[in-house]
């Protein structure tokens, strides 16, 4: 027998990766201007998870795919393009299960984001900074054609593994966690895999629960993690025809709302949440009641270097003016 | 020997597809004019109404960040690049 008290299985888990997933939802109290007193809105706040993001999720289901399929073995290098939080989540996951990463992503990200993969033991490669994160999945793809065996490519964009993360995960936690009051989901596309996956699995609990998906309005954007998707290369498991609405959110209007929601509700988000809380607020003012849940990918402490923040006391008071 | 700007996808609607342009200008702020004289709408949709660059528009010298330059005075010389690059994949200060 072993020396380990019997019940320390249970309180602990067996890699990082095991600690994935069930992340809180927290009442948005304040930022509710206009929003009928029947209108709840909740927060899931993924930067919850171990890696810092939704993408947690995802990076791990297509991995345990790869490795069920017989994909990802030993000797195969994890490759995949990604402008962020996909990257992070990869490079945690594949050092918890004893993978070299390697990871496509434009050549101005921020240094916390250089940091904090190369700190998970994954090598970087840099793409065009001016051809944005459709040009790091081209130079990706390239990669991978150029030396087949060599890598195991989750390939976030089509994956039917990273929809299917959220079916499994995100989409019971949420039932649960609002007793199956849900009316609306609320959540911002990067890849489509939180907005397809969760809505799938709130509506075959109820067939009557909003799917609605925030994207910035125009191509030219600063909104990190997002794709305007008229003008991208469309993700194969994005499905627009499976949502109920597409809200577009200016940058500005993100941003501003992240300085709100760090002020006002105490918590430091990334840009996508704001842009996501501000599509969320703009379905709650019209509606007389109902239970609306938002995704807040991650935190924000990972922007600090960015031009969300570069300036923006300055920004903020001429705003306020 | 003008000034050779790079333009970011998303913007390449303006410029027929190119990727690079000629501009003529001593600094950045003649840059932008001269920019949007050959190219009609471009420049609005790199600053704001008061001509300052818009919060999530970087703009590169050679590689270096305008901010940590002279801003929209920073100083030009023929064969200079100038980047112009959205920072959907964060900021840095610089390209390199």
């Amino acid at each position: 027998m072993s020396s380990t008290p019997a019940n320390v299985a249970t309180h602990t888990a067996g890699t990082v990766c095991d600690l994935v997933g069930n992340t809180p939802l927290v009442e948005i109290q304040r930022l509710r201007e206009g929003v009928a007193d029947g209108v709840k809105i909740y927060a899931k706040l993924e930067g919850f998870n171990p890696g810092g993001s939704v993408k947690d999720r995802a990076a791990w289901n297509m991995l345990k795919h790869g490795l069920d399929e017989g994909s990802l073995a030993p000797g195969k290098t994890i490759l995949d393009s990604t402008s962020g939080n996909t990257g992070i989540a990869l490079a945690m996951v594949g050092a918890a299960l004893g993978f070299p990463v390697t990871l496509v992503m434009p050549a101005n990200v921020s240094i916390e984001r250089k940091r904090v993969v190369t700190a998970y033991g994954a090598t970087p490669v840099y793409s065009d900074p001016l051809e944005g994160s459709d040009g790091a999945l081209l130079m990706c793809r390239e990669m991978y054609e150029a030396e087949p065996d060599k890598w195991f490519k989750p390939d976030q964009y089509f994956n039917e593994a990273n929809p299917e993360a959220h079916f499994l995960t995100t989409g019971p936690e949420i039932w649960e966690q609002t007793d199956g009051a849900i009316t609306h989901f609320v959540a911002s596309i990067g890849t489509g895999g939180t907005v397809m996956g969760t809505g799938r699995y709130l509506k075959s609990q109820n067939k009557a629960v909003q799917v609605i998906a925030i994207e910035p309005d125009d191509a030219f954007h600063g909104i990190e993690g997002l794709k305007h998707m008229e003008s991208s290369i469309v993700p194969g498991i994005f499905k627009e025809q499976e949502l109920d609405s597409k809200i577009g959110v200016a940058t500005d209007d993100a941003y501003d709302m992240v300085y709100d929601v760090a002020a006002s509700e105490g918590m430091l988000v990334g840009q996508s949440s704001g842009a996501a809380l501000c599509g969320a607020l703009e379905v709650a003012r019209q509606l007389d009641e109902g239970l609306l849940v938002v995704i807040f990918p991650d935190f924000g402490d990972r922007y600090l270097s960015t031009n969300l923040w570069m300036g923006w006391k300055n920004r903020k008071q001429t705003r306020k003016q | 020997m003008p000034v050779e700007v790079r333009i970011p996808t998303p913007l390449r609607k303006f410029t027929d597809g190119a990727d690079t342009v000629p501009v003529e200008g001593s600094s950045i702020a003649e840059l932008l004019d001269d920019l949007d004289k050959n190219h009609p709408g471009l420049k609005g949709r790199i600053c704001e109404d008061d001509g300052s660059i818009r919060r999530f528009v970087n703009v590169y010298v050679n590689g270096d960040d305008i901010r940590f330059l002279d801003n929209l005075a920073s100083p030009l010389k023929d064969g200079d690049e100038v980047s112009i690059v959205p920072a959907i994949a964060g900021g840095t200060r610089s390209l390199s």
